[in-house]
């Protein structure tokens, strides 16, 4: 009835392209709703990388640093603590940092860092977000009698070797995370960014 | 006339009514601008900007801040690299990614000028970009001030002029008071010439009002070319709607 | 593949109608057989116009609450923060600011066309009657989102406006105190007008919209003609029972409203991208500075779309007869159907008094939206205003005795509909 005379396919081609443009239209107006959930430019400064000053950091020690709300370690490392760690491979999950998420290329060997006695590590367990602790020293712990140093994660009993990398057999997926970072000097760390980023 | 004559006089008629109701309404209610001469001050103009933004920083910055703009920002929109910004720009020390405060301590502002000087955040909106350039070339000597400073455009401002080295001191001429006629602005006289020949210390002025016009508004950098976008595309669009309205309405006779 | 597809749509249907049976009806009613004059012309756009500004207000003043502090410490600033530090939020900002002019803007012309074409005479009182009350809902809504981003124009309007209450005889100073939760519009206050503009508002706002659609569907559409659709010959070529004049309105005034929808997002768009403030006038130059309640910008005055009442209100020397002016200038338009006895609807057919008499009607409110955004100091002026004032309420007054005594001579109303665009 509706059809004497009418070019139907003129009709169809006009709808679908009106429908194309508009959905489009529709589509472009969306990103900058999306894109207004972005960190904004105050978070953006909040979250800036951070300068560690490391000079009083001794060996075997630990200190505390904070970006983007994270707690950041900074260890150095003895000697003893590193010599152990290959022979902990057999027991670990991901004894190479093959989880290329969890630290940048320059993390992915033994030490998980960048100059070996100086570890820089994400202090939040990879399983549900608590915070491990630290069990520096190679003697018996409650939590396992062979203990070689490393992270003991209260909440689920995940451990961490002092490579922050996963034992295998606990609840943790994943070896601990290393931030982006990069030494300005022996005596500066600044965390959050790559070198050459900025 | 015939009945089809008539019925299109009627529309146009009505269609006039619209487009003038429309056209005139918005138009007719505007707030008149303030007649001051104009700034032309022009966000294109980076070179402007950043001029603008070196004078601002080394003569105004002491004691007003610019507390809802970045220096980061201002590095990406004046196309100035950080170290340029934090070299050139920033004396207060504060962070590459933080807000710009005053150097100088609110406190002391108040002790000095009895009101801490304003934020400049947002004075080229609520006063205008016109306002701004005029201002700072309205300065004159006035010994009846504390200050010993007096200003043609906001009258009684508790504020020296900062860029006197620049422009010089001016003294101004008016007609004095007659009966119930207040005393009339007549002109600048240049007391003593600045480092800067008038014209100038006119652009100084005009890239000082660009970039705080900028500081009041940097999305202004950007809405432009967004919306020269946005009107193609919806211009596409309503093409294709009209076609596709010509073409189902062949049904209605 | 195309046949494929087909199935799965209409599949897709009949598991839909199995369940909800009563979907389908309502979406036919009010879309591929609602039968709308095939003659409606450009002035019939702007109800569907309001629709789109409805729903632009509605998702970018959602997105504007997700960073928006409704406290009077930290709501200026906020505003600031979403102008330069949330990506895209200036666009955001300036959609939502520009669609509350438009809004009224597309509002008023809807509201004229109804006045023009007797939209609002028998049988569709209460279509008018409706469309009044989300005018007043959608004053009230605008009056409280201007208060949120706590300027000098945000803080004195509030105070100016909150003070009309003060005049009511009596309970005038309680009535204030209680509306602002404080003595002064202060962080209470703003607080409250947040949850009333952002929630309260837009509920009653929505249901009155859809009521006002589904009344003016049970009535039938008006027309520049002024003619009953439903009172002329049946039958069209999609249906034998529906108006010989009527045509389905899916699809041909979706793809004409999509079209006029086009040219009006151009406009919208010019102005958000290229003059947001539009000189001051949709962005006051003083909401630029924060609310400071000892300093009192030189120049008082709300935005234009309220400019011809506050101008009733400035040029009448009585603060209550002001306020009592005022607030019948809108509501002596809810008694538009019953004061007006004319039989005739459109104006086109309309006696020459009706049509003069609009006619002033239009320049006394447009001169009268002029002198309220002025500063008011001209005694002429203010003449002027008593007068436009004057003018705006004798057109009712006038309205009745011209067409209840049989003053207007109207001309011969054709059996149907004359043309399309």
């Amino acid at each position: 009835m509706a059809n004497d005379g009418v070019d139907m396919g003129r009709r169809r081609f006009l709808t679908a392209t009106t429908a194309v443009v508009g959905g489009a239209g529709i589509a472009m107006a969306a990103i900058p709703f999306i894109k207004s959930w972005q960190p904004s430019a105050r978070a953006k400064t909040a979250g800036a990388p951070v300068e560690a000053d490391i000079s009083k950091l001794e060996l075997g020690q630990m200190v505390m640093f904070e970006w983007r709300g994270q707690p950041i370690w900074i260890i150095r490392r003895t000697q003893a603590q590193l010599d152990v760690l290959s022979s902990l491979d057999p027991q670990l999950k991901d004894p190479k940092s093959e989880v290329t998420e969890q630290q940048p290329a320059f993390a992915k060997n033994e030490y998980r860092s960048e100059k070996p006695e100086l570890f820089v590590v994400v202090g939040i367990c990879t399983h549900l977000g608590c915070a491990p602790k630290l069990h520096a020293e190679l003697k018996p712990e409650p939590f396992d009698p062979e203990w070689k140093g490393g992270f003991f994660c209260p909440c689920h009993k995940s451990r961490f070797d002092m490579a922050g990398r996963v034992y295998d057999g606990v609840p943790a997926p994943t070896n601990l995370v290393v931030p982006p970072y990069y030494f300005i000097d022996d005596n500066h760390i600044m965390i959050g960014e790559m070198k050459g980023a900025a | 006339m015939t009945d089809t004559g008539m019925h299109t006089m009627q529309r146009l008629f009505s269609g006039f009514l619209l487009g003038l109701a429309l056209a005139v309404a918005p138009a007719a209610m505007a707030a008149t601008e303030g007649a001051l001469p104009a700034s032309n001050a022009n966000l294109a103009d980076t070179g402007s900007l950043q001029n603008g933004a070196k004078i601002f920083f080394n003569y105004c910055s002491g004691c007003h801040s610019l507390g809802l703009m970045r220096y980061s920002r201002i590095a990406e929109d004046l196309q100035l690299s950080e170290d340029q910004v934090m070299q050139n720009l920033n004396f207060t020390g504060a962070n590459f990614g933080e807000r710009i405060p005053a150097s100088m301590n609110p406190v002391d502002g108040k002790a000095w000028f009895g009101a801490p000087p304003p934020d400049l955040s947002l004075i080229a909106r609520a006063k205008g970009v016109d306002y701004v350039y005029n201002y700072l070339k309205s300065f004159y000597l006035d010994s009846s001030r504390p200050i010993g400073w007096n200003n043609t455009v906001f009258p009684n401002a508790s504020m020296p002029n900062a860029l006197w080295e620049l422009q010089g001191v001016q003294t101004a001429r008016f007609t004095p008071a007659q009966g119930e006629n207040p005393e009339v602005f007549e002109g600048f006289d240049l007391h003593q010439a600045g480092s800067l020949k008038p014209k100038e210390f006119d652009e100084v002025a005009r890239d000082v009002a660009n970039f705080l016009q900028y500081a009041a508004e940097p999305a202004a950098m950007q809405r432009k070319s967004i919306g020269i976008w946005v009107i193609l595309f919806l211009a596409v669009f309503t093409l294709v709607a009209y076609f596709l309205k010509q073409e189902y309405w062949k049904d209605v006779h | 593949m195309a046949n494929r597809l087909t199935q799965a749509v209409t599949g897709m249907q009949e598991w839909f109608n199995e369940r909800a049976p009563s979907f389908l009806p309502v979406y036919r009613k009010h879309m591929t057989e609602y039968y709308a004059p095939k003659n409606f012309n450009i002035w019939y756009i702007f109800g569907v116009l309001s629709m789109v500004v409805l729903v632009n207000q509605i998702v970018t003043g959602i997105f504007l609450t997700m960073f928006f502090k409704p406290s009077a410490a930290e709501a200026f600033a906020s505003v600031e923060y979403i102008m330069r530090d949330v990506e895209w939020g200036w666009l955001i900002r300036y959609m939502h600011s520009t669609g509350a002019s438009a809004f009224f803007l597309v509002v008023y012309i809807h509201m004229f066309r109804g006045v023009m074409y007797g939209s609002y005479k028998k049988p569709r009182e209460l279509v008018w009657l409706l469309g009044m009350l989300i005018y007043l809902v959608l004053m009230a809504e605008a009056f409280m989102g201007y208060v949120l981003p706590w300027g000098q124009m945000s803080f004195w309007g509030a105070k100016v406006i909150i003070s009309l209450f003060g005049a009511v005889p009596y309970i005038g100073g309680a009535l204030t105190e209680w509306i602002m939760g404080d003595y002064l519009p202060s962080d209470a206050t703003l607080n409250r007008f947040f949850a009333l503009h952002v929630i309260a508002l837009p509920l009653v706002l929505l249901l009155l919209v859809v009521l006002h659609i589904f009344a003016l569907h049970e009535v039938g559409s008006n027309n520049p003609d002024g003619v009953e659709i439903k009172k002329g010959p049946k039958g069209n070529r999609w249906s034998d029972k529906a108006p010989a004049d009527g045509i389905p309105f899916h699809p041909y005034f979706t793809v004409k409203d999509i079209f006029y929808t086009g040219c009006f997002l151009l406009i919208c768009a010019f102005i958000i991208f290229f003059e947001p403030t539009v000189g001051g006038l949709f962005l006051e130059h003083d909401n630029f500075i924060e609310a400071n309640r000892l300093v009192t910008p030189a120049h008082i005055k709300p935005t234009w779309y309220y400019t011809p009442f506050y101008a009733m209100l400035r040029v009448i020397p009585n603060k209550l007869a002001g306020v009592l002016t005022m607030f019948s200038a809108i509501l002596v338009l809810f008694f538009l159907p019953w004061l007006d006895r004319g039989k005739v609807k459109s104006w086109r057919y309309r006696g020459v008094g009706f049509r003069v008499g609009l006619f002033v009607l239009g320049i006394c409110f447009v001169w009268l939206g002029k002198i309220g955004s002025g500063p008011g100091t001209d005694p002429v002026e203010t003449i002027i205003g008593r007068f436009l004032t004057a003018a705006y309420f004798g057109f009712f007054i006038y309205l009745w005795v011209y067409t209840a005594f049989g003053f207007e001579k109207t001309k011969p109303v054709p059996e149907r509909v004359t043309g399309h665009d």
